[in-house]
């Protein structure tokens, strides 16, 4: 029982990062039909982002500024940031190519990731980058299962990006837009909707919660490299189909989901065989619900 | 009289050092170092050649390398290998074929070290490679040496060091399955443990791949296992993971690794959790003793940095070198021959005492010698702890 709870609370906290992932690459498809294959890379830029933003912080050191504060404002500056990364890469790389075919703006989505990893590792050189720890470890003993403060954090920040966004896109008015666009793209120009503004804005959402992913995971596991969002950006878009294609709430759960198959299956199998049962359990559900969770057939509109 | 008679011997050699005939030739021992001066590792080079240079400066002092009553002066042929294979292949040719090295020292990454003891073997002369730990480099090849240990044998040997100072009998392994070096060396730490312990002493053996940053699970179960210590045989950046991860899962028993270990950036990425662990390598510069230290000593003033592993196993080759050509009892002045009875002079040394520890050659180019366990010291150093033998 005790080590079933504590993979309960481990699994609580990987799931997170596929589900903050996982909901860029959603929302980015409700209203363009493209999976954003750079997405995973947007979430290790973000990462390093957050090291830099945090470095600059802490060298501010004549403001005193507790180390919680820091963490804050490192987490909304960094997404701030990011978000412009997606709205560039929006710009430069999809934008040329709205009318080509999807097949040519997914691989461009490609060339982009391997851009940003590239350009990382020319800029920063091919060592490891440690991130910064801004708050010590505690860890808590409950009753046998070990839990950190880390891990409570992380887990509430995540929750608490995926309602926001829901909120966002069910009570704003740029929420509505971005419903409509889901449902018919064409059309809602025409009701006087700014179709590029709000594209932007949704590459904006997107980034801004894989760099929000990226810190957190940057606080979890402190050791970060050029590559380390090419898996995850994967694994993260098994998510998003899982949850349903263009569904905000599918794509959290989904998220969760993922995390709990993988931890689950290295606790009851020996771990050597833990991706290849974990991805073989995705695909049986998949077989038996092609469209997600959360999914509608020939259907890619934002559900809440 | 015999003092004058020893100058005389001296003064003649000198001289006949200005005739580049075969005979005086013979008479200068010629040792060549392939070191990776330049590309992509030149401070492995700077380190060889750097001890070799002080080997040297210590035989010039006592006036020659005496061999079988007589005192030889001795040159280094000093090649760069630009840390190619090719180059180091082109290096070895020509110390062997144009300048007449007795011995060659180096090449030390298994990458030069590879080709270059396969000319070595055909030329017949005797190789010794102070870093190269490839099993490859000496595997059926007679006239090739070296001076370290192989990546396999760090298991039995961390095995007996946790056995004897830790007294446990339960261990759980956690490397990645999908990179050669932690997948070897977890196996021989499991072989040599259920050696020990008996079968199913290994009560949790568990692995993940390359670029998992996750170990949470796998750690829960070593947690659960009753394993009284964790041995995971990773890179740095893995390693602080995993440290870190296991020590937020409640466990507060040791974690001990490899060689692999032993990279500034382990503590630079870990930080404090590291702090007490132990791993074994080739050689410790922090609380080194005896001659060790006398080394490291003299290094840092003249180099003005603390020597790496790379530089001590050359000092090491050095001395094995001289101790072959010494055990020859006399130099024939045939090159061939010489080369000859340097190689059977050196695979039989015993209990060579060198500052990375003792070693001895019993048949084939693999010395058996200690490690040396380190201990992350509460300042994030690594300290010498003990020296350990399989």
């Amino acid at each position: 029982m005790v080590i079933f709870l504590q993979n309960l609370v481990n699994a609580l906290q990987w799931g997170s990062f596929y589900a903050l992932i996982a909901l860029g690459y959603s929302m980015v498809y409700s209203i363009l039909m493209l999976f954003n294959f750079a997405h995973g890379d947007i979430f290790m830029v973000g990462a390093y982002i957050g090291v830099g933003v945090s470095m600059a912080l802490a060298s501010l050191g004549a403001f005193a500024m507790p180390n919680w504060l820091i963490l804050v404002l490192t987490i909304l500056i960094s997404m701030f940031l990011t978000s412009f990364v997606g709205m560039i890469v929006e710009r430069v790389g999809y934008r040329p190519l709205r009318d080509a075919p999807r097949a040519s703006a997914a691989i461009t989505g490609l060339m982009i990731g391997i851009i940003l990893e590239t350009g990382n590792l020319a800029l920063l050189g091919a060592r490891r980058v440690s991130f910064p720890s801004l708050i010590a470890t505690t860890t808590y003993d409950v009753g046998g299962v070990f839990v950190t403060n880390k891990k409570i954090m992380i887990v509430l920040v995540s929750f608490l990006l995926a309602l926001a966004l829901h909120q966002f896109v069910r009570r704003t008015k740029w929420g509505m837009a971005i419903r409509a666009m889901a449902f018919d793209v064409t059309v809602v120009p025409l009701m006087g909707v700014p179709l590029n503004t709000m594209i932007s804005l949704t590459f904006a959402l997107g980034s801004a919660l894989a760099a929000a992913a990226g810190i957190l995971f940057g606080i979890a596991y402190p050791v970060l490299d050029p590559y380390m969002g090419i898996l995850f950006g994967w694994k993260a878009f098994v998510a998003a189909i899982l949850g349903g294609r263009g569904s905000v709430m599918g794509a959290t759960l989904a998220g969760f989901l993922l995390g709990f198959t993988e931890i689950f299956v290295a606790m009851i199998f020996p771990s050597t065989l833990r991706d290849l049962i974990a991805y073989s359990i995705i695909l049986l559900i998949l077989t038996f619900r092609p469209h997600g969770f959360f999914g509608e057939p020939y259907s890619a509109r934002l559900r809440l | 009289m015999r003092k004058r008679s020893l100058v005389g011997v001296c003064v003649l050699l000198g001289f006949l050092a200005f005739f580049p005939s075969g005979w005086a030739q013979a008479q200068t021992i010629k040792i060549g170092i392939n070191a990776e001066l330049t590309g992509d590792i030149p401070k492995v080079g700077e380190g060889t050649k750097f001890a070799a240079q002080m080997w040297l400066e210590d035989v010039k002092a006592a006036g020659g390398l005496a061999v079988g009553g007589k005192k030889y002066p001795v040159e280094l042929v000093i090649e760069d290998n630009e840390s190619k294979a090719e180059s180091a292949v082109k290096a070895a040719t020509k110390m062997i074929t144009e300048d007449g090295v007795l011995v060659m020292v180096g090449p030390q990454a298994s990458k030069q070290a590879v080709p270059a003891g396969g000319i070595a073997n055909n030329y017949k002369t005797p190789m010794i490679s102070p870093w190269s730990t490839n099993p490859d480099t000496t595997k059926d090849r007679p006239y090739v040496f070296r001076a370290c240990f192989l990546d396999p044998f760090q298991g039995p040997v961390l095995a007996n060091f946790i056995t004897t100072e830790f007294k446990f009998t339960k261990a759980a392994v956690l490397y990645d399955v999908a990179s050669d070096y932690p997948k070897g060396l977890a196996e021989f730490f499991k072989m040599a443990w259920e050696r020990l312990h008996g079968p199913g002493s290994v009560v949790a053996y568990e692995s993940f791949t390359t670029k998992d940053t996750d170990f949470s699970s796998q750690l829960t179960k070593i947690k659960n296992s009753g394993a009284q210590v964790l041995f995971t045989p990773q890179y740095y950046n893995e390693v602080a993971l995993i440290v870190q991860q296991a020590h937020q899962l409640g466990w507060k028993k040791p974690i001990v690794g490899s060689d692999s270990w032993g990279s500034a950036e382990t503590v630079t990425l870990c930080g404090k959790d590291c702090y007490g662990l132990f791993f074994s390598t080739h050689y410790a510069a922090a609380g080194a003793t005896g001659a060790t230290k006398e080394f490291i000593i003299r290094y840092q003033r003249k180099h003005g940095y603390v020597p790496d592993d790379v530089a001590a196993l050359t000092w090491d080759a050095m001395g094995l070198v001289q101790k072959a050509i010494q055990d020859t009892g006399g130099l024939t002045g045939d090159l061939k021959k010489d080369r000859e009875n340097v190689r059977s002079a050196m695979g039989r040394i015993k209990n060579f005492k060198g500052i990375t520890g003792d070693m001895t050659f019993s048949g084939g180019g693999d010395p058996t010698k200690c490690a040396v366990i380190v201990r992350i010291s509460d300042k994030g150093e690594f300290e010498f702890y003990k020296a350990a033998c399989p």
